[in-house]
């Protein structure tokens, strides 16, 4: 019998488990995909927004504003990386600068400390690269950007190390209600527990409908976004936002705490919930609008593009409640949510605790957890220590970006365990350069085959049906001589 | 830290060539530095035969073509390093490279030859629409698996981009017992060579569809289909001729890229066109004592001129370390654009030097003119030039005496 299931393994899933998990508490995270950080928390604009954006008095503003301020610290206790970078939010006619005015205001009243709005000679100075044709512009100084797929490993990993359970390949199909407890199924395997966090994203109407909660609805919201070379990373320091519009923020042009440049998203909302394909219109639009607001983006450094979906509600405000006993939803978490997810936490122990779950500290608690990128950023004398002890460190499997086979057992060997392409690719980075795997892959599977003990042939990109290699050669024919 | 006289990074074909040129003029300490497991570079993976026409006057395999030079290299004991990834190399040719046993080391240089070889471009950099599902690979990565691991990445393929390794993996895949429904290529004409378009796909009845490519991709797991289009004469496809193909795996021959990152480090001044470095007849790169060679440098059809070219970079890098000197002149190079390129870009020494260059399209009956101005210091006529193949011309010192710049020009008759 666990205390509490949280449904979902994504970053708002993973930071509930992690704040329990510094109680004692018999915890278990319910994973529907093969890894964690499988949705949103693995395709958005990876910012911590300084929290202007929402409404004021909104849910969204307070746990916005609360969570990152919270961000920094949980980066370094999770070794997850967080740079404050400060934010731009730019317009180009007078309407827009009335809008950041609105948005100057609103972040004051949400408790936005440093917002300042900025002349045309202000932002040049700050940002050489931004549009010649910006009029203005409002700038967040406690904005930051950070790694959402890291901080989501990171947490579950955490939680991990201080006991709690993940499953995977677990999507829960029903739940009832026993009284003091509930029974939560995938159709195979029943996991009891007696609170429930309903942290499933896109489908946390579907679970809220399954405890008789049919009190909201979640649309998916697309997003576009296209990833660019490290080459182009240092074009802007801040993250540029256009002023934004009723559908979202804009596309933003950002760098990546790994150094790349990103832009996006689109925003497009749209009925199927799977539908994680890019439109020619979309990458399209991404493009025309960041060329507009960042001169010297070139798309011929494109290395990947890639869609998200955001999980909208249908209040318009974050979803945070106790629709019945001892179950406690968390959905409609769009953006701020990667933002806002430290304070969500945070919020939803406050509603455990109302709702009757004992919170008794966890003596054993070890709220740190070494950096999965400890190695790469070690000195050369610290890295020869290492590959003394272990020559794995010395040999390198991803050209484009530099990763060792060290650090892929590493990560391979390391809670939350990855068990497919993809899963190494969040973790160490292989995979993620140029090349886009085209050298290191076949290795890698390699590996993944080796530490999980299964054949070459079963590894997949993420899980399911998504196999990298479909049998040997000669198969057929080994087949007829038997 | 160690003094080597000569670091050779990469001992595929290229680096193995320069290495024993370099060693036949007479350097011993010199050392050449592999990231893979053994020396041969992609020529390993290339099982298929027509290698070493030109050199052997034989059609070898790649891992037979690669043993002659590392047989080589083994018997006159030129040192080298497997697993050995470079990380760093600086303008004044100080080496960083890692490895399991030696850890993260530097060599400094007298000279450095630079052979890197080339990656393909990735799905990634093309933007195509639609899902990200498994199943799509560049067609090296493809024939990796498929040639060294002996795994199959799927049955049911097609191709995009008609480039060599996309035509070498189209036969290869039909060989292994897969179904290859097409061959798309974006432009009017292939990049691959002739010979490939006849070998590997008219033989095996493969379809080719020039002018045509891949506007979506299907699937949620792995791959399911891809919707291709015929594209019009400025490439955008028209949407009237979207065709839907069921597949499981889609094959990338879109384009080989020089793996410059290390030059970059160095201060390697890089052409625009060829994505390699600017070099003289020697192979010298704008850094002094820096040289590059093979597909680094430019992306070859030939692996026989990839060899000629790196025994160039180690003759020269020999006589640079030794002190040798000639007498210079500095001639730089220009095209027309129909001629893309040239490599060297420059001529800094009166002797003789053979100019390798691509065309920009197919052209028929055309006239290669080397000009000083408007006077034609050479020419010569060909029947048909494309740009899958490499051109050569071979000018002598009396070409550009006198002369700072020379301009290659290509009049068409016919298009």
């Amino acid at each position: 019998m666990y205390d509490v299931a949280v449904i979902g393994a994504g970053v708002v899933g993973a930071m509930i488990a992690r704040t329990l998990s510094a109680y004692r508490l018999k915890l278990c995270i319910l994973e529907k995909q093969s890894d964690v950080a499988m949705g949103a928390s693995s395709a958005n604009s990876a910012i911590v927004h300084a929290g202007f954006d929402a409404k004021e008095g909104s849910l969204k503003a307070k746990l916005n504003v609360r969570g990152a301020q919270m961000m920094a610290q949980v980066c370094s206790e999770l070794g997850v990386k967080y740079i404050n970078n400060g934010s731009l939010v730019i317009g180009f006619n007078e309407e827009d600068e009335k809008t950041v005015e609105k948005l100057y205001y609103r972040g004051i009243a949400n408790g936005v400390e440093g917002l300042k709005i900025l002349s045309p000679a202000e932002m040049q100075a700050i940002e050489p690269n931004i549009s010649k044709n910006a009029t203005c512009a409002l700038y967040a100084p406690t904005a930051a950007i950070i790694c959402p797929y890291g901080l989501t490993i990171a947490a579950v990993g955490n939680a991990m190390d201080n006991g709690a359970d993940l499953k995977l390949d677990f999507e829960v199909t029903d739940i009832q209600n026993r009284g003091d407890y509930y029974e939560i199924s995938n159709g195979s395997e029943t996991v009891k527990a007696k609170y429930v966090v309903n942290a499933a994203g896109l489908y946390s109407d579907a679970i809220a409908r399954l405890v008789g909660d049919d009190s909201f609805h979640i649309t998916a919201r697309r997003g576009e976004y296209i990833l660019m070379d490290k080459e182009l990373g240092s074009l802007i320091s801040t993250t540029v936002f256009r002023t934004p519009s009723k559908m979202g923020k804009g596309i933003l042009v950002t760098p990546t705490v790994d150094g790349n440049l990103l832009t996006g998203p689109t925003s497009l909302d749209i009925g199927d919930k799977e539908d994680k394909a890019t439109t020619a219109e979309g990458l399209a639009l991404v493009m025309r609008e960041s060329m507009e607001n960042v001169d010297g983006v070139r798309f011929q450094q494109t290395i990947t593009s890639f869609c998200g979906l955001r999980a909208v509600g249908s209040t318009g405000d974050f979803i945070i409640n106790v629709p019945t006993d001892r179950f406690v939803n968390v959905a409609g978490i769009e953006s701020p949510g990667l933002s806002a997810s430290p304070a969500i936490a945070e919020y939803v122990v406050e509603l455990l605790a109302s709702a009757g779950c004992a919170l008794e500290k966890n003596p054993d608690y070890i709220a740190t957890r070494e950096a999965l990128h400890a190695f790469r950023e070690a000195s050369i004398e610290e890295k020869n220590e290492i590959i003394k002890k272990d020559p794995t460190y010395g040999h390198i499997i991803c050209r484009c970006e530099t990763v060792t086979e060290g650090e892929i057992l590493a990560a391979i060997r390391t809670n939350p365990k990855p068990r497919d392409l993809d899963g190494v690719k969040r973790r160490t980075r292989a995979q993620m350069g140029r090349c886009q795997g085209g050298f290191c892959s076949p290795y890698i599977v390699e590996l993944l085959a080796k530490e999980m003990g299964v054949p070459y042939e079963s590894i997949t990109k993420f899980g399911g049906d998504s196999v990298v290699n479909v049998g040997k050669t000669k198969e057929d024919r080994e087949h007829e001589a038997n | 830290m160690k003094q080597i006289d000569l670091v050779i990074v990469g001992g595929g074909p290229a680096g193995m060539s320069a290495a024993i040129a370099a060693y036949e003029s007479g350097i011993r300490n010199l050392l050449i530095l592999e990231r893979d497991s053994s020396l041969g570079g992609i020529l390993q993976q290339c099982i298929h035969n027509g290698f070493g026409l030109h050199r052997f006057g034989e059609e070898l395999t790649g891992p037979e073509y690669a043993w002659r030079y590392e047989k080589k290299v083994k018997e006159l004991n030129i040192p080298y390093l497997l697993n050995t990834m470079v990380l760093d190399i600086s303008p004044d040719k100080v080496v960083t490279a890692t490895n399991g046993e030696d850890g993260i080391f530097t060599i400094q240089a007298k000279a450095v030859i630079l052979a890197m070889g080339c990656r393909e471009r990735s799905k990634g950099a093309l933007n195509i629409a639609g899902t990200r599902p498994a199943g799509i690979y560049s067609a090296g990565t493809a024939q990796k698996y498929v040639n060294l691991k002996g795994y199959m990445p799927g049955k049911n393929v097609v191709i995009l981009g008609s480039g060599d390794i996309g035509l070498i993996m189209a036969r290869r895949m039909t060989l292994e017992g897969a179904k290859v429904h097409a061959v798309c290529e974006l432009m009017p004409y292939s990049g691959g060579l002739a010979r490939n378009i006849e070998q590997c796909l008219n033989d095996f009845g493969i379809p080719l569809r020039l002018s045509h490519t891949v506007v979506e991709i299907h699937g949620k797991e792995r791959l399911t289909g891809v919707t291709i289009a015929k594209v019009d004469e400025c490439r955008r496809p028209i949407p009237e001729t979207r065709e839907y193909i069921p597949c499981d795996t889609l094959l990338l021959s879109v384009g080989l890229i020089p793996e410059n990152e290390l030059s970059k480090t160095a201060s390697v001044t890089l052409d625009r066109i060829t994505n390699g470095a600017l070099v003289d007849q020697d192979r010298q790169t704008e850094v002094e004592g820096i040289y590059a060679c093979g597909n680094v440098l430019h992306v070859h059809d030939l692996v026989d001129f990839v060899s000629e070219e790196a025994e160039i970079a180690g003759k020269n890098a020999a006589a640079y370390i030794k002190g040798e000197t000639e007498e210079k002149t500095s001639v730089a190079l220009s095209t027309d654009g129909k001629i893309r390129y040239t490599v060297p870009q420059r001529i800094t020494k009166k002797k003789e030097v053979a100019v390798f260059f691509r065309v920009a399209d197919v052209y028929r009956n055309v006239k290669i003119l080397v000009k000083d101005g408007d006077r034609v210091v050479y020419s010569k006529k060909k029947i048909k030039v494309a740009p899958g193949e490499m051109e050569c011309v071979t000018l002598r010192p009396e070409h550009f005496e006198g002369v700072d710049g020379l301009r290659f020009e290509l009049e068409v008759q016919e298009a």
